[in-house]
């Protein structure tokens, strides 16, 4: 298996899709390879981070003058 | 059958009232669920005033469907849905954003099949470490300049937690065209993060 074929099966190997055997190759590529390694890491955090920097910090108050809007859309819509 | 909840319970009270056109009930839903509402939206659009028009005709497509809420899912996540699909039908009226083609976001690699560019590794951060705001804007903006198509993939399967056939049916795309989307997004994103966080960069 080939670095290009890391790269490509990465997904499907985070997922669990993989076949036991192509598992084990990647998986043992992945143990020899430091810049696979690296790459499988740093992809894992790109996710990480993309969950954690895209999450409010604090819950997101409705405006007052929203509620009402809506309110007041739903009545016109009655 | 399972017992209901307290929660179930007074989602349940709640329906009736709403179906029953309580004024108080819709203010009590629009109270609670609003603010997640307009969080999601705002990953989508990242306006303030756009995402509350999103969340503004969510609700009202919400009231006039509420008949047609079976129950099988909580309010909150047929909410959810409903919010993601008016935020996804805004971005398609929208002229296009800037964005860079997808394929010069993708690794390359040599004849042999190796990487051709390795960088440094990124550094090892403990998951409890707190982001600070430069970090937050930097991933906010990277996943920005992903085109439209593989954005929404990133956004509904990593963010919002759809999973992939729910992804797939929101978008009208297949599973695989979910996958291989997602793969893609996030290859780009990690790819667009590297010179900032190799070696220990702004996180």
């Amino acid at each position: 298996m080939t670095c290009r074929e890391i790269v490509e099966f990465l997904r499907a190997y985070l997922d669990g899709e993989l076949e036991q055997e192509t598992r084990s190759t990647f998986e043992k590529h992945v143990g020899l390879c430091p810049p696979c390694e690296d790459y499988l890491r740093s992809y894992q955090e790109a996710i990480r981070l993309g969950k954690v920097c895209e999450a409010e910090d604090a819950p997101v108050d409705v405006p007052d003058r929203l509620v009402q809007a809506i309110l007041a859309a739903r009545k016109k819509t009655d | 059958m399972s017992t209901p909840t307290p929660e179930r319970e007074d989602e349940a009270q709640l329906l009736e009232a709403l179906r029953g056109g309580d004024e108080s009930a819709y203010e009590r839903l629009v109270r609670e669920l609003g603010g997640r509402m307009l969080a999601v939206a705002r990953r989508f659009v990242r306006q303030d005033d756009e995402a509350e028009d999103i969340v503004q005709e969510a609700f009202i497509q919400a009231f006039k469907n509420i008949d047609r809420f079976e129950g099988g899912s909580k309010l909150s996540t047929w909410l959810h849905r409903i919010t993601v699909n008016a935020a996804l039908m805004r971005l398609r009226k929208k002229s296009r954003r800037k964005e860079v083609a997808i394929e010069d976001l993708l690794p390359s690699f040599l004849d042999d099949g190796h990487r051709a560019e390795i960088g440094e590794p990124w550094t090892e951060r403990g998951e409890d470490v707190a982001i600070r705001e430069e970090t937050r804007t930097l991933v906010r903006e990277s996943i920005d300049r992903l085109p439209d198509s593989y954005r929404n993939v990133l956004l509904l399967r990593d963010i919002e937690q759809l999973d992939t056939a729910e992804t797939a049916e929101t978008l009208g795309i297949t599973v695989n065209a979910t996958k291989t989307r997602l793969h893609r997004a996030r290859q780009a994103l990690r790819e667009l993060l590297d010179p900032h966080l190799q070696g220990g960069g702004v996180a």
